[in-house]
């Protein structure tokens, strides 16, 4: 989903880059909260996982493909404001390094997928863990619809830049439709890998799960009665 | 991220070490972007489809840093397509790595002497490396 230079015009780029700033401003703040000397090297390996992660283009049909945002991930596994500097750093390392996604765009894709996709998960993983039993079975299977829900999420929130400050003269309900069409789709791939990848770590280290630090003490417990 | 083969009933609540999970998933990252991203679709992605789709690819303009040595995941002057893009993404990884820690250790709360020692304590040593 990363944004080239060109699709939008200048005004809205610009404003994409205020909101941007501020938001890795609001970041850098609330980023103290999450991290110690403990879960400090967990963003860095975060980051490099979704960078990683967002190489890999799976297919999904008709001659389109989608690859991990990874928005959902970071914010479950190293907190929401963590999380937004690692998908900054990312999207900052890809526009400036690999020349994916444009230079004037960067504070677009940092809104839609460092903010946006972030947000939105963390939403919605946060408000599902309020409403359910607090079972760390549920952990991972959540972490995957907050996942899917976080791609049509940026798609939408793209869409409505488009129709803001979109170049090209093309009807913004064809561009909605279309954009939610595949992106519900590619939301599918990205709420499997994310459910997989915070299941790996709630079995292995489930205390550096951000997402599930008040279910820290519980998880040992159940590890604990499992052997007998 | 690998998954180890669990250790039942002596310590039934030992952990995968700090260092190990770390060192683990750092390996799995660089493997992705080093060997599995040869194996990626090459396809357009949902945006460049759609927009390809809906009529808009035409307005998008190369990057300013288009002529970049690594840019679209390529290496400069490695001309196997399997070397230079797997070059491309563990260079890549290294300098989020770098970045993200940088950051990381920069905003997080030092510990200080006497404070917070009531954290879920660990059983592991080295935990804090």
């Amino acid at each position: 989903m990363h944004v080239p230079d060109g699709f939008l015009d200048a005004p809205t780029s610009v404003a994409t880059g205020v909101v941007a700033a501020a938001a890795v401003g609001v970041a850098l703040k609330g980023a103290r909260r999450e991290l110690d000397d403990r879960t400090a090297p967990m963003a860095g390996l975060v980051a490099t996982f979704i960078f990683a992660g967002q190489m890999i283009n799976f297919p999904v049909g008709a001659g389109t493909s989608g690859h991990l945002l990874g928005g959902a991930l970071a914010a479950i596994l190293v907190g929401p404001f963590t999380a937004c500097l690692c998908l900054s750093a990312v999207l900052i390392v890809q526009a400036l390094l690999m020349a994916d996604g444009g230079v004037t765009a960067l504070g677009t894709n940092i809104t839609l997928m460092a903010v946006v996709a972030v947000v939105a998960s963390w939403a919605v993983f946060h408000g599902l863990r309020r409403v359910l039993p607090s079972r760390p079975g549920l952990v991972a299977p959540l972490a995957g619809v907050a996942a899917f829900l976080s791609v049509p999420a940026a798609a939408a929130v793209f869409t409505l830049l488009f129709g803001i400050g979109g170049v090209a003269p093309v009807d913004t309900g064809d561009v909605l439709t279309a954009m939610l069409g595949w992106h519900t789709v590619i939301g599918v791939g990205e709420a499997v890998i994310t459910a997989l990848v915070v299941g790996a770590v709630m079995t292995t280290r489930p205390d550096l799960v951000h997402g599930a630090r008040d279910l820290a003490a519980a998880t040992e417990l159940e590890i604990r009665k499992v052997p007998a | 991220m690998s998954r180890q083969p669990t250790r039942p009933a002596t310590r039934p609540t030992a952990r995968l070490p700090l260092r190990v999970f770390l060192l683990g998933g750092l390996i799995v990252a660089l493997l992705v972007a080093g060997v599995g991203s040869y194996y990626a679709s090459a396809h357009p992605d949902g945006l460049e489809y759609v927009a390809e789709q809906t009529g808009f690819i035409d307005s998008a303009e190369d990057s300013a840093t288009a002529d970049s040595p690594f840019a679209d995941y390529a290496t400069k002057g490695v001309d196997n397509p399997r070397l230079g893009g797997g070059l491309a993404g563990v260079l890549g990884c290294l300098v989020v790595l770098l970045l993200t820690s940088g950051v990381a250790y920069a905003v997080r709360r030092r510990r200080t002497p006497a404070s917070t020692a009531s954290t879920t304590s660990t059983h592991t040593g080295s935990d804090a490396a």
